[in-house]
Parts: structure tokens; sequence; C-alpha cells
């Protein structure tokens, strides 16, 4: 003990001295940090309850280890596959149809060339992105459920029934009106990163005889090559806990087939059947695949682009 | 910009005519298919119960004309309760959010600062690593804040992201006014409220708009937390009731349902009305603000 101490004293008391300079900094920095061990690292202190078979009334001290029986229950539960399945597909299907559309879209605006059309055009496409997600998925159950207008239409081509109820369109619905109330705000980053490209490269394809296509395909897009890598490994990153809230307010039992997702089965489990120790456990199983996929991406950036998030 | 559209004029040949005009088309379809379902709800909300009984597939117009169905949802206690709940979350929440943001975000980009290093790796590892539904939940039950309006405003207040934003916007101002005030005898909270904040005007406005934003459309918190104070349930909370679940404890809701092929109708006509009443403020505000959302995506954006 005293040969620490008197191994390095030095810091104690540049530490002391920097304490008394900026007593504030030490204040604030006080205050923040019981926010975050209060909100962040007392919850995930609380995770040890997935190798416990935990009784809130005896509270974490006292429940009994049990090692990994929670995880070997969801591994072998009924369901463990449809949930991976179902939670891969929906966010893959998001992914596959709602990534390139945000990019198209910026790549087609940029060849308006009226200011005030595109104006129009960037305002009411962005409007959907304010509408809250209960109120959302609210006008997606009427539009879908059995009288809805878009059930009207679908089912003009032989569909019978409400859609919404039907497990074979959740999907479907779910990615569809992802992409109607999203594309235009996720737009924005590519539309600022196509306002960062020489004018230059323009003109000089154009001299070099290359038409309105070509310039798109080898002036535009190269030029925001690297924004669409970085939000390529961002939307890889969250593949595991993408739309919650959505899938959630969205599915019915009748849906449970393709609708039910981790997340939704987490709070279930947690919510509804009390069963916290098992709910725990299926979520840091989430949090785990989720870490892989995002250090996956990562890595297949760096190795094809040379640029990744770290 | 103006280079462009000169050489534009110059080399318009006739395939560039075709695509603009096949460009400008696919725009406006576009943009009519993005704004026809909030039309669609529009039509519904002002429509009289006996003529939307016959509607069928889209609508160009209100099936007759009606404002019954406004009428009524302005005489549900739950809509204004729910109003009322939501402005004190986005009001208070936002300020408590904006509270711990800056002071983070400020310790963060201080120049002489020990534990800078300690406190960002802390503060970092958060966003990676949360606690879960369930340990969360406990947590805030342990701590007693359960059926209070601090469950729905405490956790998940802070987004870390959002500090780092707000650090990066704060590392840009130069470093020699700050030193200057400090040699002139100023403290670090005299720094922070006469140089830093006021300085930073557009990051902090975005950030505030994030987290206002935020707070509008939450309803998980309050749904997980709030189990026996319903009268402190934020609108959405009560709009999903009404919407989604397709109950309301509003006794005047319920006087209504089963009477009647009308009264079914009329409640159909009143979800509409209660979307528009629920979401039209924000529409409308959101075109003045909507720069300020702008540049807060490129501001995360630059970071990254």
């Amino acid at each position: 003990m005293t040969q620490i101490q008197t191994k390095r004293p030095s810091v104690w008391r540049r530490l002391a001295t920097n304490i008394r300079r900026h007593p504030m900094v030490y204040v604030m920095l006080a205050v923040v940090m019981v926010y975050f061990i209060l909100f962040c690292y007392w919850p995930m202190y609380g995770n040890i309850i997935a190798f416990q078979d935990y009784k809130p009334v005896r509270g974490i001290a006292r429940s009994e280890f049990v090692g990994l029986e929670n995880f070997e229950k969801f591994f072998s539960n009924f369901y463990f596959y449809r949930l991976l399945r179902n939670t891969l597909l929906i966010s893959g299907l998001n992914l596959l149809f709602g990534f390139p559309f945000p990019i198209i879209f910026a790549v087609l605006l940029n060849e308006m060339r009226n200011q005030k059309a595109k104006r129009v055009v960037q305002t009411i496409t962005y409007l959907p992105h304010f509408i809250t997600t209960v109120v959302i998925c609210s006008m997606i159950i009427q539009f879908t459920n059995s009288t809805g207008f878009i059930t009207g239409i679908v089912n003009l081509f032989g569909h019978s029934g409400s859609l919404i109820g039907d497990p074979a369109c959740f999907r479907a619905i779910y990615v569809v009106s992802d992409i109607w109330q999203s594309f235009g705000w996720n737009s924005i980053i590519y539309i600022a990163a196509i306002s960062t490209i020489n004018p230059d490269l323009y003109e000089a394809a154009a001299i070099d005889g290359a038409n309105r296509a070509q310039r798109m395909w080898h002036v535009t897009l190269p030029g925001i090559r690297e924004t669409i890598v970085i939000m390529l490994i961002m939307a890889c990153g969250r593949l595991m806990n993408v739309g919650w809230e959505k899938a959630f307010l969205l599915q019915s039992e009748a849906t449970y087939e393709t609708s039910d997702i981790i997340s939704t089965f987490v709070y279930r489990k947690g919510f509804v059947e009390n069963d916290y120790s098992y709910s725990a456990a299926v979520n840091i199983f989430n949090s785990v695949i989720n870490l892989i996929l995002l250090t996956a991406a990562n890595k297949i950036s760096n190795k094809l682009s040379g640029s990744g998030l770290w | 910009m103006k280079k462009i559209r000169q050489t534009d004029g110059i080399h318009t040949t006739k395939g560039d005519k075709i695509f603009f005009a096949c460009n400008y088309l696919f725009m406006f379809v576009l943009a009519l298919v993005t704004l026809y379902p909030m039309l669609y709800v529009l039509f519904c909300s002002l429509s009289s119960p006996n003529e939307f009984a016959l509607v069928r597939g889209m609508m160009f117009r209100p099936a007759g004309f009606s404002l019954e169905g406004y009428s009524m949802v302005f005489q549900m206690n739950t809509i204004w309760t729910g109003y009322r709940n939501t402005l004190l979350y986005v009001f208070a929440g936002t300020a408590i959010s904006m509270v711990f943001t800056i002071m983070g975000a400020y310790i963060l980009s201080h120049n002489d600062f020990m534990l800078k290093k300690v406190s960002m790796i802390l503060i970092v590892f958060t966003m990676y690593f949360g606690g879960g539904m369930i340990p969360t939940y406990l947590t805030v039950v342990q701590m007693g804040l359960n059926n209070t309006v601090w469950a729905v405003m405490l956790p998940g207040a802070v987004s870390v992201y959002n500090m780092i934003v707000l650090r990066t916007s704060f590392k840009g101002i130069p470093s020699a006014l700050l030193e200057s005030a400090t040699i002139d005898g100023a403290g670090d909270a005299t720094v922070l409220f006469r140089i830093v904040l006021p300085l930073s005007g557009a990051a902090l406005a975005t950030i505030t708009l994030f987290y206002a934003v935020g707070n509008w459309s939450a309803w998980y918190n309050a749904m997980v937390y709030l189990q026996n104070r319903r009268d402190l349930y934020p609108l959405q909370l009560y709009l999903r009731e009404l919407l989604i679940l397709d109950k309301s404890t509003d006794a005047f809701m319920n006087s209504l349902s089963g009477a009647s092929a009308n009264s079914y109708l009329l409640k159909e006509i009143m979800k509409y009305c209660a979307i528009i009443v629920s979401t039209v403020p924000v529409l409308v505000i959101y075109p003045f603000i909507q720069k300020y959302f702008v540049k807060g995506v490129m501001v995360g954006a630059i970071k990254e």
C-alpha cells in the first residue's frame, strides 16, 4: 500500500490540483456519472438474473444461480428458429429493399433542375418521418384491416380477407410501410453527400461524352460511395433490434408465425408471463448476435473498401 | 452548381429531355403516393357517417361532410389529459435531457480535465451494452420510480450519441477564446454559460428538437412503469388504446360502442379525427424547423 503510494503520488496530487482548479467540472462529472450508474450500469449488472432463477421477493443477492439453464431453455424452445428467422427476415428484407431506395431517390432528386419543385418533393417526402410510431401503426392497421382501402386494392388481385391478420402479408406490410415512412428522411444524408461532389467532374464527364445515366453511374454514385458504405455498416449493426415498437404494435396472435421477433418475445416473457430470468437471457442472446453482426460488417467493409466504423 | 446548368443547357440531348420528363413524372407520382395516406386520413376524418358507410377503396374527397367526429374527439377526456401530460414530458423531459447532455458534452470537451478519457470510455460503453428490458425495469422499480412521472422521463433521457455530437460542436470553439476568458478570471461555469453555450446555438437547437420529438412520440416507458397511474399517460399511449387496441376507458366512448351501426361508423371516423388532432400540430410546426433537423442529420454524419 505504502509502496504504491510512494510510487505514484504525483497522479493523486495532480488529480487533487485538477479538482481544485476545476471544481465545477467534477461536480458535473459526478452528476452525469450518477445518471449513468443508476440507469445504465445498475441495469447492466442486473443482467446477472439471466444466470439465475430470479425471484423478485429474494432479489438478485439471494436468488439461486442456475448457470446457463435459461439459455439452454431458449435454444431448445420450439419457437427458437421461428423467432430467429422472423427477426432476421424482417430486418433483412427491410435492409434489402429499404436501403437502396433513399440512394436512388437522392440521385434522381439531384437531377431535378427546378429548385422549387425539388424543395416541394423534399418537404412532402420528409413528412411521414414526423408521424409517431403509434399513429403510423394505427394508420397501417386501419388501411389493411378487412375494410381498409389497401386491403380493397390488394383483394382485387385475388387475395381475400384482411391483410394485417394474414401472416403471409406481415413482412410486406412492415417493409413497404417502413420505406414509405423513411425513404425521404434517410435520403438527406445522401443528398448532402452529393452536394459535396465537385461540379467539374460532371463537366469533364459530359465533355468526354458521358450521357446523363452514365454521369449518375460514374460520377454521382462513386462520389457518395463512402457514405453508402458507412450507412450500410450501421444498418447491419442494427439488424437484430430493428423496429421493436413497430413490430410490437402491428402484431397480433394471429400473425405470430411471421411477426413474432426476439424483442417482442423478450417483452412477452418478461412483462406478460413475468419470467424475468428467461427474458433477460433471451435479450442477452440478442445483444451478442447484434455485436457479432456489427463487428463482421465492419470487418468486411474494412477489407472491401478500406474504411469502416473503426 | 451554375456550371452544371450551363453545360446542361448546351448539351441537352433528346435522350436527356426524355429522361427529365420521366424523372419529373416519377418524382410527382412518388410525392403523391407519399402524401396520399395522409390525405386519406384527412378525408375520412371529415366524412359523415352515413356516406362513409358506402365508401369502398380509395377516396379523393370526404364522403359527405361532417365535423361530428371532431366534436366528439374534443369531448374525450383522454385526448386532453394525454395532451397535457405529453406537453409536460416534452418540456420537462427535454429540459432534463439537455441538462445532462450539456454537462456531459462540456466535460468531455474540456481541455484541462484529467479524467476525460476514462469518462469517455465509461459513457460510450453504454452505447453498445445496455441493461435490456427487464433489468432496466427491475432497477427503476427498485428505485421506487414506477408510477411517477420520473419513470417516464428519466430512463433513456440521455442519448450518448447526442452527447458526442454536442461535444464535437463544443470542441469547434477556438481554445484561445476559452483560455483568454480563463485568464480574465472566468470559472468553468462562466465559460460554459457565457461562451460555450452562446456559441453553440445551432447544435443546441438541433439536439433539443431531437429530444423533443423523441419525448413527443414515446410511449414505452409510460406503458411499462405507469401501471397504476393511468392519469399520467402520454397522448401516444391513449392513442394506442383507442386506435390499436380498439378500446377506450372514456366512459363516453363506451356509451357509444355497440349501440348501432351508426355509432360503429362514428367511432371509425373518430379514430381518423384522433389521428389528425394528434398529428397536425407537429406537421404544422415542422416546415419551420425542418432546417434544424436536416442540420442535425448532417452534424451526426460528419462525426461518423
